[in-house]
């Protein structure tokens, strides 16, 4: 069982640190540590429309190079992460997010799991507590009786 | 049947009808979020005619296509023909987008397939695809008398697309009063 977690733990980090490695690296400067760092958290988060199960970073596709171009253009004349996330999402929609914005279109996307955790839960629990109902009948004096004199001759 | 055969039934039964909601679903269609909202303006050189410009503010008071396409897209080439038909036929404004591709090319393209377009604005860089939100040539967005953004279609335009939809979409915006 340990060897099984230490196997999965590597497993895990051998992936994580994958996706870091498959970036695709353009040579820029910026003009202040805090632009690039917004600058690297948009690509990693916004989605490329060609390649669509690929965010910006990763993808060598034109599009995704153009939106890079613009995501650069638009942290470096100061623009936030906000205003960079409003004007894709007012082109490209919702889905240009790998997060989409919590609203009533997405609860089902958001709460999915928790409900289905919950629900998974509860069933469990009924389930087990099906089971030991079972285990809580008594014995009788005499099988009691029959039961010690077994234990005191094995002793 | 024993009551708890009936649970792995139900989560099985649910299953497939997630599955088969998510085999009919095309994630190639983004829906775009510009229906319903005005054109974004721009202003750029004609291919056709040196030195002028186009924007769609010169089109407003008529119902217009706007189609993005290049000559390195090989479903424009797929499409090129149903589509110069219905804009013949029905003299259909139509504003073709020259998306990302050389000038020299896109004009060989046309000399060779015709060209269906009253006017070609050159996006030489792209920006204006990205202010549209292109991202798969070819597109075509259909835009009302108000210059408001009533259809689009991603991919190419089949004979199936203009006549069960782009045909009835411009003969009812015709109707519309200004």
């Amino acid at each position: 069982m340990k060897h099984f977690f230490l196997a999965l733990f590597v497993g895990l980090a051998l992936a994580a640190s994958l996706t870091k490695a498959y970036a695709v690296t353009d040579i820029l400067t910026f003009k202040s540590p805090e632009a690039e760092e917004t600058y690297n958290g948009l690509v990693q988060e916004l989605r490329c429309l060609v390649c669509q199960n690929q965010n910006l970073a990763g993808s060598d596709a034109d599009l995704a190079k153009d939106l890079r171009s613009q995501v650069y253009d638009m942290v470096e004349a100061g623009n936030s992460r906000k205003d960079v996330i409003d004007y894709m999402v007012t082109r490209y929609g919702d889905f240009v997010l790998y997060r989409p914005a919590f609203k009533l279109k997405t609860l089902l996307l958001w709460l999915g799991p928790v409900v289905f955790l919950l629900l998974t839960l509860w069933l469990v629990m009924r389930w087990v507590r099906s089971q030991s109902v079972k285990s809580t009948e008594t014995l009788s004096d005499a099988q009691r009786d029959t039961v010690r004199d077994l234990l005191d001759k094995h002793k | 049947m024993k009551k708890g055969a009936v649970i792995p039934l139900i989560i099985f039964a649910v299953l497939v009808v997630f599955l088969a909601i998510g085999l009919g679903l095309k994630p190639r269609e983004v829906p775009s979020p510009f229906i319903g909202k005005t054109v974004p303006e721009f202003g750029l050189p004609e291919l056709m005619k040196d030195g002028e410009k186009i924007s769609p503010a010169d089109l407003k008071g008529q119902v217009w296509m706007l189609n993005v396409f290049a000559s390195w897209c090989v479903s424009c080439r797929a499409e090129h023909e149903v589509l110069s038909n219905f804009i013949n036929a029905e003299k259909v404004m139509v504003l073709g987008l020259n998306y990302k591709d050389e000038p020299a090319d896109a004009k060989k393209w046309l000399r060779a397939l015709g060209n269906p377009y009253q006017h070609i604005a050159v996006d030489y860089d792209g920006k204006v695809g990205i202010d549209l939100g292109v991202y798969g040539v070819p597109e075509t967005f259909v835009v009302d008398k108000h210059g408001i953004i009533r259809h689009k279609v991603t991919g190419p335009v089949y004979q199936e697309t203009v006549r069960d939809t782009l045909l009835p979409l411009i003969l009812k915006l015709r109707e519309e009063k200004v």
